[in-house]
Order: C-alpha cells, then structure tokens, then sequence
C-alpha cells in the first residue's frame, strides 16, 4: 500500500450550536493526512486542531468505526456516508479524495431527524417506530428447540439480507421526501419472511406504517435513491414486500 | 480475613443450577410490580436483562450512551455464539463445553459459574430463534454450525459474519415490546457518573444527559450494570469510541471490589496499525482462521522484501511459507486460543518476520481454500468481512492474504461477583463482559455473546429475586434523600473540576500516552521491571493530566470532550490496577503473560499452587494502595493441567 499524502484539504462543514440556534458552514483547512486515513479519523484530527486553537471541535455522532453500529451519519460531497458505495461515514477513506478538495459535510437533513449539534441530529423516531411493532411477541423462556421450526436456506437468507439494516437513516436523508419506507420495510420483510414472525405480520406492518406516518415522514414516490445510498446495500424489494403486507392487513380490516 | 462469599452452591457441578434456583426466594407478581430496577448498558446483557425484567413485571429504567439501545458494541461481533447443541453429532454436550471454557480460560474461571453457562447455552439459541434472528441455515432448513478456535467441535451459530449485530437487534426488539408497553423506560445519549449507595446497599444513579448536560437522579431497588469492559484503557482497541469503564470504575470507588484487571485478551486478527493517526483498531473475525492460513516467510530476506514493498506475498513459494501456528501446535493448527496464536504472532514479527512497512504483521491467507471450496463458498461465509477489509486497507483478499496482527479485544477482568452476579456492594449487579467470572484469563471465540446473553436472559432473572425478596417492603426510592444529594454534588464537582482545568492539552493525548505505557509494558508480554515502570509513568501521567488538561465548549451542552475528560480520568487510575494486578500475578495464565513464567519453548507457564485464585481488588482511596481479597478457585470436576494445543 503506498502512503500518499494529502497536503491540504479544505472541510467546509455545518456548524450549528444547538437545536434552536441558528447554523452557518465554516470552511476549514486540514494538512497532511494520509490517504489510508479514515474520514472520521480526518475530522479527529481537525478537532484535535481547533481545540488547540481554543475553538468549539465539530460535535458529530460516531463510535464503533466498523460500519455497524449505524451512529455515524454525515452527509459528504452531497451523498449520505460521501462518495464511496456500500459504505458508512467511517468506513470512508481519504483515498476516495484528491489533494487541494474541498469537502463539504452536512447533517441529515430530515423534518423527522432534528439537529442537536453541528452533525448530531436526533433520530428517536426511528425508536419510536421499532417500539410501535419490531418485533416477534415472545417472552424469555419456555422456547421450543430452535430446529422445531425449519427455514428454508433462501428465506434465512432474505431475511438477513433485510435484517441487515443498521438503522443509520441515510435512506431518509437521501430521499427527497424523507420518506422512512426503506428502514420500515427492512424490519417488515426480515419478520414477514420468517414463520415466527409471520403470526404478527399484518399487525406490525399496519402499526409500524401508522407511526411513521404520524412522525412526520414523507411518503414513497419510489426513486430508489434510498437503496443506492444504504450502506448495507438494502433492496427496494423490501418496500414492495412491505407494502404487500400492509394491504393485506388493509384488506382484512 | 477475605470477606468475600461467592455463594457457590454445594453438590454435584451438574446440579449446582438447578439446586441454587430452587432454593433461591421467588418474588410474587403483585411486588414485582412494586419494584424498581435500573439497569446501565444496552447491549447483549442489558438489554437482554432489561427485557427479561420488565416481562416479568419489575419496573425497570434503561440507559444507554448512545442514541439508541441497538448501537451498543454487542453489534460488532461478528463471527458467532456458542451453545452446547449437538446438532453437528459430533459429541458435543454441556460437560465438553464447561470443559473447553475452563481450559480454553487457562484454569482460572469458576467451575460453577461456568458450568451454568454451558447448562442455559442451547436456551438462548432457541430465544433467538423466536425472536426471528435469522441464523444461517442447512438446505434442509436446519441450524448451521461453524467452528472456533480452541474447540475440536463445531457448535457455533451464526449469521454470516454479523452474529453480534443480530442477536443485539433481537434483544433490542424484546426491549422495544417493552418499552412499548411501558414497562421500560429508556434513557438514551446518558451517561451513568456516579452509583448512589445507601445504608451499604445499591439505590440508584447520578447521570448526565449528554444533550443538555443536565446531572440526574434516579433511584431503584437495585442496580445492575451491563456496561461491558475496559478495553479502551489502551486507547487503541477494536472497542468502539465510545467504550469506557466509568460504570465499573465509580462502583469500585464505592466499595465493589474489581477482579482480575489483568486479564486482558489480545486478538490475533485484526488489522494492523496503520501509521500514527489512527483512532481505533477494526477486528477481523476469528471465523476467519476456519478457512486461512495464518504464515509468514521461512526466509528472513523474504520478509525484508515484504517489508520494502519489493515483492508480494503472492510472489512466495508455499515451501517458503511458514505456516507456524500448524508447525508450533499441528493437533489444533490455525485454530489455537486467542492468547496462544497472539503470543505466537508477536514471537514471529519480533523475530524479524514481520510483513508490512511497520514490521508488525503476519498474513491470513485464503488462497488454499478458494483452491479447494471455491470463491462463492468463501464469499457466502465471509463476504462482509472481506469487503470491510478491502474498503480499510484497499487490498482484494480474494486475490491477496489478509495482514493481520494482534490488537485489545476484549477484557475477562471485571466488577467481581458472587454466583448470583451481585458485586460486593448488595443490590449492585454486573453482567457480561462487565463481570469478570466466566471465562478466567482467556475467553474462547464466540463466548463473549454467550456470557452477555445467558446472564441476561437466564441468570440475572432468577438470582435478582433472592436479593429482591428481602425488599418487599421498601417504598420506592427517594431521591432527594442526601445521599443522592452528595452524589450529584460529587458528580457535578469533578465535572466542574475538569472544565475548569484549562490546561493546554486535549484529553486524547493523555489516552494515547496511556494506552503507549500500557501497550508497551503491559501488553501481550509483561515483565516485574516493565510493570513497575508502567506504575510510575502512569501516576505521573494522572498528575499531568489535572494540571494539564484542556476541555473546550459548554458544560450544558453537548461535550463530547468533556465525555472523554471523564472517562480518561477513570481510565488514568484503572490502567494502575491493571498494571499492580499484573504485577501482583507472577505466573502466566491465558492473556496474561509474564516473561519470568514461561516453559523453554516460550510457552506460557502456570502456577497452580500459589496463583489459583480470583485477584478482587478493594479500593482504599485516591493514592492509596488498594487492598487485595483472594477468591481460591476449587476444581472439584476438572483436573487441572498445563494447557496444551499441541
């Protein structure tokens, strides 16, 4: 791996200083990074940078750096995670960036997803729509052996390819109605697929759908611009699945 | 003179469980609901206890700090969980997988504790199932099974190479049922600072809400922390950011002695260090060694050319690679423990065979099974961890052998508890990687999401009930009783403290002078001269840091510097105790590697005689040398032997 490095870059960034307070973009310049650096690691060392200069460092959310935990949630170059495909925030490189870039990084920008600081933005109605039905109703205890019931290797796989959803909310800060469907679907059609979850299936659907609408996300006019910009890669299928489900529960009302 | 009691019930290893449960109180449904419960920590044991709580009708009040329960780091796990199945006919049972965790623990976990584990294993396969976790499946529709290191079965589950991720999110949804129907009241984005104790007893918590930065009271009938271990003490691990043992550390500042901090586990592969800017460190699974091959060049020239970037390693012959660890250990090969095929990484690169520019790593190299299963099969298992390799280091390990080398992982040390996962302090509780009794001084592969979820799930449940039976009559907790005042008051002190230091130097750069200190000398291989060094360079290091320190922004506003100020000054005084528990400890034992305890081909030796007990620190104050209380460990069922994978 040969290490280039980038002399200047410039990160034109939003800063805004609390949920009511007023935003503006600051533009600032970093020296000297590698190109093997991570992206995050990039906005560490400009933070690293402002605190020495007696500045406020860039409030943004994170923690794993893996791509899994679904906290990063920046808005790069104009695309949700920035440029490169199949990838979170901080699975982002500084490879995929030239030498003298500017680079401009936003907040999601969703009516659902509220800004709490600089690139924080609050995402409890995600929360509040898992809490309304994301689930199998079983308690702890008094299971059967888990190869009473045989899946099918396609449908265990299908179900995993929705369950890989990481909750990051990129398909809502990408598509230009803000529109939750791709991250409902996702759980819908992970549970819809399985027979545990089928008993449930119309119920959840019809109750997750309701609190999505009630949290002020935009309905689906089906650009697929979510699926292009999940990190996981997360078909628009699902969303036909999920709007299968939620008409047969429609229907059976 | 010890006080500790570990409550292990007496009888047969086989019926210990079922005896402890049915002598144990049961609390009646109608003072369930009575009583209050706060648990910190939203991963695989919190939120799994949180649930299991709330269902059975305990008012239970949740905590996270992060902004949502599901991004606890049980989601990064990646290749599995274990469980004493048999489904693979390969005579698998309880007793083998009680048996391999003791051994794979290097005698140093409790036989009781472990054997429980192993008993409630196959339950929480079949919860998960219920839940709809998908679970990678046989053709027929049945469970599959891989194997891990240190075992000679296959009894790992998983979903591809995201086990972690999914087991979480089917605890996070049995949380969610919960606090849908009230019965959890979750807190995200707070910061657990400070454990209220009353009368000798556990009665809620001081926290800051990280958005306004508002301090808080909250009170209970018992506390229990699941806020995971203290890996990030080295400041570069594959813990997430966020990680930190502030939980645990204002616990045994108040009394719940800490055990065993020098158990630390260091994975053989994860991605190297890359350069000096770097934040954290990425895992690749240990699946991964199922079907890799861990080598290095036979020749040191080679390894120079590597290093030089003269050659690729696709440009080695197969007779000029060292496939070590099937030389050093032919009987387990690429599958040894954690510890053995760390310690056995380090030996090659110190040796001169080190393979990237910075000499510090070795390949795992997938090209002999492509050869033999096929691209689409490796793909199938691993196709997402390959991808993260790729997209780190821009390397296709398809085409060329993953670098690899050793990095912190995970820590075995914890809170101590008793058989009931009760700290010394009554009413306080610990599970998971936050307790320190399951896996001694190495955990197997695939064992960590095991422990968190049967503590959850199947342990904490049942034993809460014999402290909370004596509880009944106990009104809810007040909390602005004065302990809860001087509580806030402490809390709000050392914030205030901090912010005012307005020093020159971030909070970062005393983590990396730490994590330096501790690597270097409390790492994969630790010597009496080094430790008592690391002692020192670390008390110096704390009385810089508070006259140093520099915190910049808001104390009412989001901080994340005033975060990590708090959790670094926590970790300045718990990477001592690692350091005297190292010391303290002269032998070498799983994780732990002491230089003067080795046999002559560098093998890790154990001193049964003097060394077989649980080191449970009691805190004595700020500059005062802690107290040590010995927990004998008796194995009863297991004859103690040196480990051997050869």
């Amino acid at each position: 791996m040969a290490d280039i490095i980038l002399n200047k870059i410039y990160v034109k960034v939003w800063r805004q200083n609390s949920p009511k307070s007023k935003g503006r973009f600051e533009t600032y310049l970093v020296e000297t990074v590698s190109q093997g650096t991570s992206f995050l690691e990039m906005i560490d060392i400009l933070n690293d940078k402002l605190i020495l200069e007696g500045k406020d460092p860039i409030a943004f959310d994170h923690d794993c750096r893996e791509g899994i935990c679904g906290m990063c949630s920046m808005y790069v170059n104009g695309h949700a995670h920035g440029p490169d495909a199949e990838v979170t925030t901080c699975q982002l490189h500084m490879r995929k960036f030239s030498e003298g870039q500017t680079i401009v990084v936003e907040p999601w920008r969703a009516a659902a997803f509220p800004v709490i600081k600089d690139m924080m933005v609050d995402r409890t109605a995600f929360e509040k729509i898992q809490q309304a039905g994301g689930y199998v109703s079983v308690n702890t205890g008094g299971i059967p052996d888990g190869n009473v019931i045989l899946i099918g290797q396609d449908d265990a796989e299908e179900a995993m390819d929705a369950a890989a959803c990481i909750g990051c909310g990129a398909c809502v800060a990408t598509c230009k109605n803000s529109s939750a469907m791709l991250f409902v679907a996702a759980k819908v059609s992970q549970l819809a697929k399985l027979p545990q979850g089928r008993i449930e299936a119309k119920k959840r659907a019809k109750a997750m759908v309701a609190k999505m609408d009630e949290l002020g996300f935009g309905g689906c006019t089906n650009t697929g611009g979510c699926e292009l910009a999940c990190p996981k890669s997360i078909s628009i299928a699902h969303i036909a699945r999920l709007n299968r489900e939620y008409l047969r529960a429609k229907f059976s009302d | 003179m010890s006080t500790l009691n570990s409550k292990i019930p007496s009888g047969p290893i086989a019926e210990k469980w079922s005896n402890h449960k049915a002598k144990i109180k049961v609390v009646s449904p109608a003072n369930k609901r009575k009583l209050d419960i706060i648990v910190v920590g939203t991963g695989l044991a919190g939120a799994s206890a949180a649930a299991s709580l709330a269902e059975l009708g305990y008012n239970v009040t949740a905590f996270c700090y992060q902004d949502s329960p599901r991004r606890a780091h049980s989601i990064a796990a990646q290749g599995g969980i274990n469980a004493a199945k048999n489904y693979q006919n390969d005579n698998d049972s309880v007793y083998r997988l009680f048996y391999d965790t003791i051994k794979g623990g290097d005698y140093r976990a409790r036989e009781a504790n472990v054997h429980r584990l192993a008993e409630v294993s196959p339950n929480i396969i079949d919860q998960c199932v219920a839940q709809g976790v998908p679970f990678a499946r046989e053709y027929g529709g049945t469970l599959s099974n891989r194997s891990f290191g240190g075992v000679l079965v296959s009894r790992t589950f998983y979903a591809r190479g995201q086990t972690g991720q999914q087991l979480l999110l089917g605890a996070y949804s049995a949380l969610n049922r919960q606090i849908h129907e009230g019965n959890v009241k979750m807190h995200t984005r707070h910061e657990m600072l400070e454990l209220v104790v009353i009368e000798g007893k556990a009665r809620g918590i001081i926290a800051r809400d990280m958005v306004t930065g508002e301090v808080k009271r909250f009170g209970a009938h018992a506390v229990v922390l699941a806020t995971g271990g203290y890996g990030n003490v080295f400041f570069l691990s594959t813990n997430a950011m966020g990680c930190n043992a502030s939980a645990s550390w204002v616990a045994y500042k108040k009394g719940a002695f800490f055990a065993n901090p020098c158990y630390v586990q260091i994975h053989p592969t994860c991605i190297p260090v890359h350069g000096s800017q770097q934040s954290k460190l990425t895992l690749m699974s240990e699946s991964l060694r199922n079907d890799g091959r861990v080598w290095v060049p036979r020749k040191a020239e080679d390894a120079a050319k590597l290093r030089k970037g003269e050659i690729k390693p696709n440009d080695i012959a197969d007779e000029d690679r060292d496939f070590y660890l099937e030389r050093r250990y032919p009987s387990y090969g690429n599958l040894v423990p954690r510890d053995v095929a760390s310690r056995a990484a380090k030996e090659r690169c110190d040796a001169g065979f080190g393979v990237n520019k910075e000499g510090m790593a070795v390949y795992l190299d997938f090209k002999y099974s492509i050869q033999r299963l096929g691209q689409e099969t490796i793909a199938k298992r691993y196709g997402n961890l390959f991808q993260m390799y790729e997209k780190i280091t821009d390397v296709d390990p398809y085409k060329e052998p993953m670098q690899i080398y050793p990095a912190i992982h995970y820590t075995m040390g914890g809170t101590w508890v008793d058989y009931n996962l009760m700290t010394s302090i009554p009413g306080l509780y610990s599970l998971g990687e936050a307790n320190f009794s399951d896996h001694g001084a190495n955990r197997l592969g695939a064992s960590a999401l095991m422990q968190g979820l049967a503590d959850g799930y199947f342990v904490l449940p049942y034993t809460i009930g014999d402290y909370l039976g004596n509880e009944i009559m106990v009104p809810k907790i007040k909390t602005d009783l004065p302990e809860f005042d001087a509580a806030e008051r402490a809390v709000v002190t050392k914030l205030e403290m901090l912010f005012n230091i307005k020093g020159k130097t971030p909070a970062d750069h005393f983590h990396k002078k730490l994590g330096t200190i501790l690597w270097d000398n409390v790492g994969m291989s630790r010597k009496e001269a080094g430790l008592k060094t690391a002692i020192l360079e670390i008390q110096k290091l704390r009385k810089e840091f508070y006259s140093d320190l520099l915190v910049p922004g808001e104390l009412k506003n989001v901080n994340p510097e005033l975060e990590k100020a708090g959790r670094v000054a926590d970790f300045l005084e718990l990477g001592e105790l690692l350091a005297r528990d190292a010391l303290n400890r002269k032998e070498s034992c799983g994780g732990h590697f002491r230089e003067e305890s080795a046999t002559d081909d560098g093998e890790a030796r154990r001193d049964d005689e003097n060394f077989a007990y649980v080191a449970a620190w009691e805190y004595k104050g700020m500059d005062e040398e802690p107290f040590l209380h010995k927990e004998d460990l008796l194995f009863e069922t297991i004859e103690l032997t040196q480990r051997s994978y050869k």
